[in-house]
């Protein structure tokens, strides 16, 4: 029996321990109209025989040389990341509830919230939500309670739109009103928003959608002069490059969201990824989610334990800051190390590398007939590329050559029908670059 | 056993409040809601100016691991708070009648007339 | 071991840092937008970075190293196998974006966890998306709303949800924009008929019930419930916690439920990773089916697999997560309910409660309480110590917190609260008998312990790296933050 213990001898000296002479008889108390005693599922497997299966499926997803981006992101993880992140201690632990019996798990997430406010320039940061743009939900509700009687949130058209989507979702539940920002067609950037009546915050994506860089000193000024709070959404990766949201503008962003996925995270077809949130201490009592803090014993030795539980749903339950019970854990611990391991020069240089990459690409790509770049504005890894022909058929092409070439706007619903969003990083070797030129040049002229 | 000095008056919700003279009265918890409750480590003090309405929820008091609702023990309107507790919640454990106080309000004195005296309050607290 | 030795290991991260300079890298991004502030994470060398994190998990107890009885949290083994399938490079290194026929390998993984998931409860269909249970229940309840509104019964925004219920039941209905009302449990365990026939009526949008219940006894009048509900307009929401305590034996669609949630990493033996990730895939009846969480998987009819959209299901209540939650947990789950089968499901059920009956027979032989001694325990059940407590002032986290002394995680304690000084006990199938008379007989040690010492309990654990920490200090001091130096 897989991964249950007892054989027969067991099993009738426990049932008769307890009184009964089978294991039926354990749901007594269970009408019996209710019980089924077969269920329509395939017989199980050995591990063997699913090994073999399930090793057939993963090849079954062809390997392309990746270079989709539009926030989840191809990078390298060193080996001891997940050699450690996947111990059974950590693997295998629950939530942090016994702190005397966590230690570890709660110190890795004590590290975790440093590093965040490192990274971001804000003072505090919770120990993870489920992804980016769940996160960036939270964030706009947090938002809502800490300013009050607003009910409107203003929201970039050039947000990543499966974001957008999630905000539609959750925030449409409680009946808030997300107000659009246009952005200017000829740059792909934001335009100062006309009007700010009834709203409480100002999403600024630093990198949007286009993987254009905003003018973010300028749009969190302009909302914090209208009364708004200002939530920064970034990338993890690019934050080793730039200016962390503390430092925008002259007060700075008063909240951070982003997806953790960059940080040691495998792609996984989308999941599990980790959502960070960081924020000002003076808005402490309204951030949702897990936060460790250092404290001592009674013999004064410093030690970790879950804090501000109080704001939590097994506390407040239908007056919790919010529903939600888990963060990432070990998509954190992973996060964490693989942070550590790089340290503030190792992410340096992987931002850099993924900058160069993406401007040799360019550079290569330019001198193709017929390509072109819509928008001429600075980018960090990522950039739309403007194609003579379907971006679709070019991308469904290439995947002939081997590459996932990047991601056709009009699978988003928006840019032009030639429209490919294209990302590089440290995993991109100069020759790959090449190879996507080529195989770009022989699609095109195939046409 | 808690203590409940003679000289205040209290609410069936573990409000105290004294008489400060000239329509003001300063409220607090009492020693036996401190005690329930545990270590406190927030405190959320309605905003001055704002109108309480007795018996209705005016706040939030948090230990390590409980939330409790504050309620106003009296209508009123607030014209102090307890900056001090934003810092040291813990007064509100140390000394509920005195550096532990929450706030101070403007009301009639018909409305303190109306709360319970110690006496009245020691049978609820005990029971 | 030498404690001047240990001292001199310096514990922090922050504490190997190599100190590089800052360095200035070549880019064409204006001068205005770069960083300016330090990044000031550690340098460290791969070796020191190896270490810490290697001490620090030998601070945790886990199922891998530890019994683990947490009541409602179904800390069951977590194979092997599943991880080391769901890291092959074939799904590891799949970006979300990949066109679906380069992807078929996994949509079929997931194509097959959706219709099992459906098999195994008795539903009509699945998503999978959720990211965790809380994110299913959010999910569930918005369904509920939506299922009403698109009926033009616009008048329901009430949710039922039992006393005793997870804390994430009245959190998430009120996320969902309803008005929570309590309905009470009666001494038995079931719930009280009279109360929710007096709050049922056209405001009232569902009910939200886990059964076996938080208490840890089967709901018996479960189909009598279900009937009112459904006479009144409501539906049934199925809080999928406990679910290991029926598997394979009954489902809740067979109960009639109309919607729910599974935590994969407590009944799929997906691993809890200290806090996360989870899956809280959600299963419906038919008549719900438009509103579930994008995306799906979709079968075409000549067999190819594809995500579903928005055009495909447009009363969908939309994304919960950028892309299609969290698919390593669900490879996990595949891979546990393949290895099971149509027989294995079945004896997770059985030899759950067969564990906890023993457990709890055992123990009450010691002299510990039973909450409900009359009831047959489901996969778990509670004990309450407020005899010891009366007796010598003992309390529930005292015995858990000895326990920790003996290698054993706590059971849940103070959960759920209306059963004073509680224990939750669940030992789950994957334990053997040896490892619950081991338990058994430690917790016989305890409760001797308690009635002889019982300042020993009062200030345990003695034996982990700290004792109890001053968690009051914790929130007023609020250091969350490394701050660099």
């Amino acid at each position: 029996m897989p991964y249950i213990p007892h054989d027969a001898e067991e099993t009738a000296a426990m049932l008769a321990a307890v009184g009964v002479n089978s294991l039926d008889a354990l749901f007594d108390e269970i009408p019996s109209s209710l019980q089924v005693h077969d269920m329509v599922l395939p017989e199980g497997l050995s591990e063997m025989a699913l090994r073999r299966e399930l090793e057939g499926r993963a090849l079954a997803n062809a390997p392309l040389v990746c270079f989709a981006g539009g926030g989840a992101y191809a990078h390298h993880i060193p080996a001891i990341v997940w050699e450690i992140a996947a111990r059974g201690e950590f693997y295998s632990a629950y939530t942090p509830y016994q702190p005397e019996a966590s230690q570890g798990t709660l110190q890795v997430l004590y590290e975790y919230q440093s590093f965040i406010t490192r990274l971001t320039g804000l003072e505090v940061s919770n120990a993870s939500l489920y992804d980016g743009a769940s996160g960036l939900a939270e964030a706009c509700l947090m938002a809502l309670r800490i300013q009050g009687s607003e009910k409107s949130i203003l929201v970039p058209e050039n947000l990543l739109p499966s974001w957008r989507s999630v905000l539609d979702t959750v925030l449409g539940m409680q009946n808030i009103r997300l107000q659009a920002v246009p952005y200017d067609p000829n740059s792909g950037t934001l335009q100062i928003p006309g009007d700010a009546s009834d709203a409480a915050a100002l999403i600024v994506p630093q990198i949007n959608a286009f993987g254009l860089l905003e003018s973010v000193d300028k749009l969190t000024d302009w909302a914090h002069a209208q009364g708004l709070l200002t939530i920064a959404v970034v990338n993890p990766l690019a934050l080793a490059m730039l200016k962390a949201p503390g430092d925008w503008g002259g007060k700075g962003a008063d909240m951070a969201v982003g997806e953790g996925q960059p940080m040691g995270i495998p792609l996984t077809g989308g999941g599990p990824y980790f959502g960070f949130l960081a924020c000002r201490k003076t808005h402490v009592r309204q951030l949702p989610g897990r936060l460790v803090a250092k404290t001592v014993d009674a013999q004064g030795r410093t030690g970790y334990c879950l804090t501000l539980q109080a704001r939590e749903q097994h506390i407040r339950r239908g007056k919790a800051t919010s529903n939600i019970c888990t963060n990432q854990g070990l998509m954190v611990t992973a996060a964490t190390i693989h942070m550590a391991t790089l340290g503030s020069h190792g992410l340096q240089e992987t931002a850099s590398c993924c900058h160069t990459r993406s401007r040799q690409l360019r550079e290569l790509l330019a001198a193709l007939p017929g390509v072109s770049f819509p928008y001429a504005g600075a980018f960090f890894h990522e950039w739309v590329l403007r194609l003579p022909m379907s971006a679709t058929a070019v991308r469904d092409a290439l995947l002939g050559h081997g590459l996932l070439a990047g991601i056709p706007l009009r699978e988003w619903e928006m840019g032009e029908p030639g429209d490919l969003l294209v990302c590089t990083t440290e995993l991109l070797e100069e020759a790959d670059l090449l190879t996507y030129r080529d195989a770009l040049k022989s699609v095109l002229e195939a046409q | 056993m808690s203590k409940i000095p003679e000289s205040l008056r209290y609410s069936s919700t573990h409000e105290w409040v004294e008489d400060l003279g000239d329509g003001r009265y300063r409220v607090g918890i009492t020693d036996h809601a401190q005690a329930l409750l545990g270590d406190l480590v927030y405190a959320e003090v309605p905003e001055i100016e704002k109108n309480l309405q007795a018996g209705t929820v005016c706040g939030v008091l948090e230990s390590v691991k409980a939330a409790a609702d504050l309620y106003a023990p009296i209508d009123g309107k607030v014209l102090e708070r307890n900056e001090a507790l934003n810092d040291s919640p813990q007064l509100l454990n140390e000394d509920p009648y005195g550096q532990g106080w929450m706030m101070v309000v403007a009301a009639e004195s018909s409305a303190y007339a109306g709360l319970m005296d110690a006496a009245a309050y020691a049978n609820i607290a005990e029971a | 071991m030498n404690p001047a030795v240990t001292e001199t290991v310096n514990d922090s991260i922050f504490a190997h840092d190599h100190h590089l300079p800052g360095q200035k890298l070549p880019t064409d991004i204006p001068e205005d937008l770069l960083r300016k502030t330090p990044l000031n994470l550690p340098n460290a060398s791969e070796l020191d970075v190896l270490r810490h994190y290697t001490r620090l998990s030998q601070k945790n107890f886990s199922i891998d190293t530890q019994f683990y009885p947490l009541g409602s949290c179904t800390m069951k083994y977590n194979p092997r196998i599943a991880h080391a399938l769901a890291s092959l490079p074939g799904f590891a290194r799949l970006h979300p974006d990949t066109p679906a026929p380069a992807m078929q390998g996994l949509l079929q993984v997931l194509w097959e966890l959706q219709e099992w998931l459906a098999a195994a409860t008795g539903m009509a269909a699945v998503s999978l998306t959720p990211a965790a249970g809380a994110q299913g229940e959010l999910a569930g309840v918005a369904m509920i709303r939506a299922y009403h509104l698109a009926r033009g019964d616009t008048g329901r925004n009430k949710m039922l949800i039992p006393t005793a219920a997870h804390g994430t039941n009245p959190a998430s209905a009120q996320m969902a924009g309803f008005e929570v009302i309590e309905i009470p449990n009666l001494p038995d365990g079931d719930l009280d008929m009279a109360a929710l026939d007096a709050h049922l009526g056209p405001d009232v949008a569902g009910i939200m019930l886990t059964n076996p219940s938080t208490l840890g006894v089967f709901e018996r009048r479960i189909a009598e419930i279900a009937r009112h509900v459904h006479a009144a307009g409501g539906l049934l929401y199925y809080d999928g916690a406990n679910l290991n305590a029926i598997l394979g034996r009954v489902q809740p669609g067979q109960m009639g439920f109309d919607v729910m949630h599974l935590n994969l990493h407590k009944t799929f033996a997906t691993p809890h990773g200290g806090g996360g990730p989870g899956a809280g895939a959600v299963a419906v009846q038919e008549r719900l089916r438009p509103f579930l969480p994008l995306p799906t998987v979709l079968q075409e009819p000549h067999g190819a697999l594809r995500w579903m959209s928005i055009e495909d299901l447009p009363q969908s209540i939309g994304q919960l997560s950028a892309h299609g939650g969290n698919i390593g947990v669900l490879l996990r789950a595949h891979a546990y309910l393949r290895r099971l089968g149509r027989s294995g499901v079945g004896r997770v059920s059985a030899y759950a409660a067969l564990n906890a009956n023993y457990l709890l027979k055992e123990l009450q032989r010691l002299g510990y309480q039973a909450a409900f001694p009359e009831r047959r325990a489901s996969h778990e059940f509670i004990l309450s110590v407020s005899d010891l407590h009366k007796a010598t002032g003992v309390r529930a986290l005292d015995v858990a917190k000895r326990l920790l002394d003996f290698g054993i995680h706590a059971p849940t304690i103070y959960f759920p609260q209306l059963v004073p000084e509680c224990l939750l006990i669940e030992p789950t199938e994957t334990e053997s008998k040896a490892t619950l008379d081991r338990f058994v007989a430690v917790m016989a040690q305890i409760r001797q312990e308690a009635l002889e010492q019982p300042e020993l309990l009062r200030e345990a654990p003695h034996h982990l790296p700290v004792g109890r920490l001053d968690e009051a200090l914790a929130a007023r001091k609020l250091d969350v933050s490394a701050a660099p130096e």
